[in-house]
């Protein structure tokens, strides 16, 4: 395998379970390590409501999603951010969120995506 | 002829929470399922606080549940599967929102 690493950047806008758009890009973001490439996450829009604790989905035949949200700094995807414009919306405080996160406004945003090689949008 | 109307997206989603409460008639029931659910967090409760007292107001409590939902917006009646059913029955049509 080459030694070219390339960045990427996962952007998540769904809701958990609704669609199967938050579970297709935990599995892209899971092959993209297993390839040893830098990854970071970006939950903004709905998608800030899989950050939310204790998810029941074995009541509607689904599985765990934060679980494996909650997995992820064992595959080493650590660089995990929220928009804190989405969560404020939404009446979610960032002591409601057990990941290790971090906070970022529109311009962050602007400079995380700015930074990166490849951008995948879910 | 009362309406039971069904939304299953989230506010942000799709315009279906508005053009459905747009459109309610006095006697009609909302129901939030699946990714619907949302919409009775305290954030949003601006929404329904201009709806008639004659609208009764229900979500399915598995699907706020599953998704790790607690301390809901009073308003809205949880309910179960069985309770969904009834509702179908009760009211003389289901209109779905999505």
């Amino acid at each position: 395998m080459s030694d070219t690493k390339k960045s990427f950047l996962i952007i998540n806008r769904k809701a958990p379970y609704g669609s199967s758009a938050a579970r297709d890009a935990l599995d892209v973001a899971l092959t993209i390590s297993v390839f040893e490439q830098p990854l970071s996450l970006l939950f903004m829009d709905d998608a800030v409501l899989q950050l939310l604790p204790d998810h029941q989905a074995t009541l509607i035949g689904q599985k765990n999603l934060s679980a494996n949200l909650s997995m992820l700094e064992m595959y080493d995807i650590d660089q995990l951010y929220v928009c804190q414009q989405a969560l404020s919306l939404r009446g979610i405080r960032p002591d409601d969120i057990t990941l290790n996160i971090t906070l970022l406004d529109s311009q962050g945003i602007a400079s995380l995506i700015k930074q990166q090689d490849h951008v995948l949008s879910f | 002829m009362t309406t039971l109307h069904l939304i299953n997206k989230t506010p942000s989603e799709s315009t279906a929470l508005g053009d459905s409460l747009a459109t309610l008639s006095e006697g009609d029931a909302l129901l939030l399922i699946e990714n619907g659910v949302y919409a009775a967090m305290p954030a949003y409760a601006e929404h329904f606080t201009r709806l008639p007292r004659t609208i009764q107001c229900y979500l399915l409590n598995n699907d706020a549940l599953a998704r790790g939902l607690n301390d809901l917006n009073p308003d809205f009646a949880a309910i179960d599967y069985d309770g969904f059913v009834e509702l179908s029955c009760r009211y003389s049509k289901v209109v779905s929102w999505f």
